[in-house]
């Protein structure tokens, strides 16, 4: 058997993987800081509808990823203000966002849906794109697909190199600590959840503008809860959720590849196996409870207030 | 005077409640359930179409209401019983999965009458209704047997139901007639909807030597694919040019208008009973769009004289000597697949590479 079809499984896998990996190191940031956002997947839809309402009507892609990252902060803020300012429970203003996501977008996408545009170029890199196997697994993707790897590479060094960082993850381990020594809890936590809408918005419009670039109602098709489950797979660290994403796409594609290749598996086992290696890796990285405890943020969930 | 005045305002007002009530009584309530959003161009666009139709159809007898998205499952139930428990006096749900709710429903509300699409339990107030899909598929098969260079045609498989292997089977049979070469690659997603996952198995199937793409699935996802990959396309469910003018060689149209209107008119003329239908081409419950301008004319005649012949009866895309992947004889020469076969049909037909997953 020839390993011809290799190349071209590489490729799939990337377009699979990258709307994860905006999604999931945008969430690393939000929970890190002490906050679950459960609204992923709506702050994702909403990026896919307002990116590719964008892209439509003005036929700029740039101006598109924009418009989704703005949408998708837009809709986080409202998670914001609710959670960090009012002090709503996290977990059920989270859920009610991604409701109300899928149900505006369906509402904004209404006059959008049969409509469609040429979708994201792939950059060509003279030269460069022309090398035979490496040449189109590193240099033949459009440009959101680095931007990804950009993006996981400066969430990583921030984290655990900056200031900034040190100030987020203080916020998310011990909020009364951080508030005590006069950093603004509220502040730090609104940053983090507009990032990390920013970076839903982005992951979702690359589905619109790159992925397929159509509008069909619900097309994030739970991807944002996929994002939300590889955040633990990764243990809230940047790098193994970029790897967890490609982890996942990886799987989800071989097994289409093996089925078109004729080899004898259950279709419905295949599909299954993304989920099963996620609740694996979570066994085996809560075994030892005491690291688990170590990883997790410790305010993960936990509301602040100054008089508390 | 003025007492009399108010009287008679009062009587009036009475009639007006009187009449606007029995009005509201002999309204026919009317309810769907949806397995996917109305926006999907594709499976629930095409019920939708057929709920907009009996609106306009019959007016201010009858009073229409949605529920899109709805999970096949617990959640079915929920929504059917709600629906038939707020004054829906008919319902349609349009979805295989929705089966067993919509029995229990039927007999938890034997005066409400149901209408299931797709499935084969029945109930004296539970009436199935289908299309023969694989109609327009034979006639698919055809055109794309004809149209294929590399002679693999890709198929991208919802979940292996009798609807959709009953499509392949006539896929196969009308393309290998055509072309004795031809070979099918297919891929189960296990969704009906996920246009990114859609499109992943579009880009396998074409990058495993397919130059058609075939799909079971809901989304124009793969037709757009198709478009950028330089291949040929079906679309599935309604008109999916748009998604691919080059590559989209015709979709097979799903058309339910005129079957809802009759089953709602049936309902308010008191008429209605519990049936099993299953319409094709002949009443137009399938319809092919328009053929790509690509295909040369001769393969267009062709293509429109097997749909002529299956509408008129003279050509059986299921018409016997088929044998299964093992060999053994499904239908005999000279006879043709019953009905009973063709629903329950669980098996690939002879030539089909793979297995049908378990």
């Amino acid at each position: 058997m020839s390993v011809d079809w290799l190349i071209p499984a590489l490729l799939t896998i990337v377009t699979a993987a990258t709307p994860l990996v905006f999604a999931a190191v945008g969430e690393v940031v939000v929970e890190k800081a002490g906050v679950l956002n459960l609204g992923v997947e709506g702050m994702m839809i909403i990026g896919a509808i307002a990116a590719f309402a964008t892209a439509v009507s003005t036929g700029n892609e740039f101006l598109a990823i924009i418009a989704g990252a703005g949408a998708g902060m837009l809709i986080a803020l409202i998670f914001g203000v609710l959670t960090v300012y009012l002090q709503s429970n996290q977990v059920a203003t989270g859920l009610a966002l991604t409701i109300f996501g899928l149900g505006l977008s369906a509402l904004i996408g209404h006059s959008y849906v049969g409509k469609t545009f040429d979708g994201l170029a792939k950059l060509n890199i003279p030269g460069l794109s022309d090398i035979p196997v490496i040449g189109p697994v590193l240099f033949g993707h459009d440009a959101l697909v680095y931007l990804s790897v950009v993006s996981v590479a400066i969430v990583a060094w921030v984290l655990t190199r900056t200031r900034m960082g040190l100030l987020i993850r203080a916020v998310g381990e011990n909020h009364d600590a951080a508030h005590s020594i006069g950093y603004s809890v509220t502040l730090v936590r609104l940053g983090a959840i507009l990032f990390g809408g920013a970076m839903a918005g982005v992951g979702g419009a690359y589905l619109s503008v790159a992925y397929t670039p159509l509008w069909v109602e619900n097309m994030t098709a739970g991807r944002g809860w996929i994002a939300l489950a590889l955040v633990v797979f990764a243990s809230w660290k940047p790098w193994r959720a970029f790897f967890g994403a490609y982890l996942f796409g990886g799987i989800t594609i071989i097994q289409l590849y093996a089925q078109g290749m004729g080899v004898e598996v259950s279709a419905q086992f295949l599909s299954m196996l993304p989920y099963i290696a996620t609740i694996l890796v979570l066994v085996i990285i809560s075994r030892d409870s005491a690291r688990a405890r170590l990883d997790a943020p410790a305010c993960l969930g936990k509301n602040f207030h100054a008089s508390g | 005077m003025k007492f009399r005045s108010k009287l008679a305002t009062a009587a009036a007002a009475v009639i007006l409640a009187a009449g606007v009530s029995s009005a509201v009584q002999a309204q026919l309530k009317i309810g769907f359930v949806y397995v996917g959003p109305i926006g999907d161009h594709g499976w629930s666009y095409e019920h939708n179409q057929g709920r907009l139709a009996i609106e306009k159809a019959l007016g201010d007898k009858v009073m229409t209401t949605y529920v899109e998205k709805v999970p096949e499952g617990a959640d079915a139930q929920r929504v059917i019983s709600k629906l038939a428990s707020s004054g829906h006096g008919l319902i349609f749900t349009t979805s295989f999965g929705y089966m067993n709710p919509t029995l229990r429903a039927a007999k938890r509300f034997p005066k409400v009458k149901f209408e299931h699409a797709t499935g084969f339990k029945r109930a004296p107030n539970m009436s199935t209704y289908s299309a023969r899909f694989y109609e327009g598929r034979y006639v698919v098969g055809k055109v794309v047997g004809n149209m294929t260079k590399s002679n693999v045609i890709g198929y991208i498989g919802s979940f292996p139901i009798p609807e959709v292997i009953r499509g392949i089977n006539a896929t196969y049979l009308a393309a290998k007639s055509v072309n004795p070469n031809i070979k099918m690659k297919i891929v189960w997603v296990s969704t009906w909807f996920d246009p990114g996952k859609e499109a992943d198995a579009a880009k396998t199937l074409i990058d495993q030597g397919a130059d058609v793409i075939m799909q079971h699935t809901d989304s124009p996802a793969p037709v757009q694919v198709a478009q950028q990959r330089g291949v040929w396309a079906v679309g599935q469910a309604s008109d999916m040019t748009n998604f691919g003018p080059k590559a989209h060689l015709t979709s097979i149209i799903d058309n339910w208008a005129p079957y809802y209107v009759a089953r709602a008119k049936a309902v308010l003329d008191g008429t209605w009973k519990s049936t099993d239908t299953w319409d094709g081409f002949k009443p137009g419950m399938v319809q092919m769009s328009a053929f790509n301008k690509a295909i040369p004319a001769n393969v267009v005649a062709l293509a429109n004289a097997t749909r002529d012949g299956i509408t008129n009866g003279t050509i059986f895309p299921f018409a016997g000597e088929i044998k299964d992947q093992a060999g053994k004889v499904r239908v005999k020469a000279g006879a043709k697949a019953d009905d009973g076969l063709l629903a329950g049909m669980n098996f690939y037909v002879q030539g089909i590479d793979g297995t049908i997953p378990k």
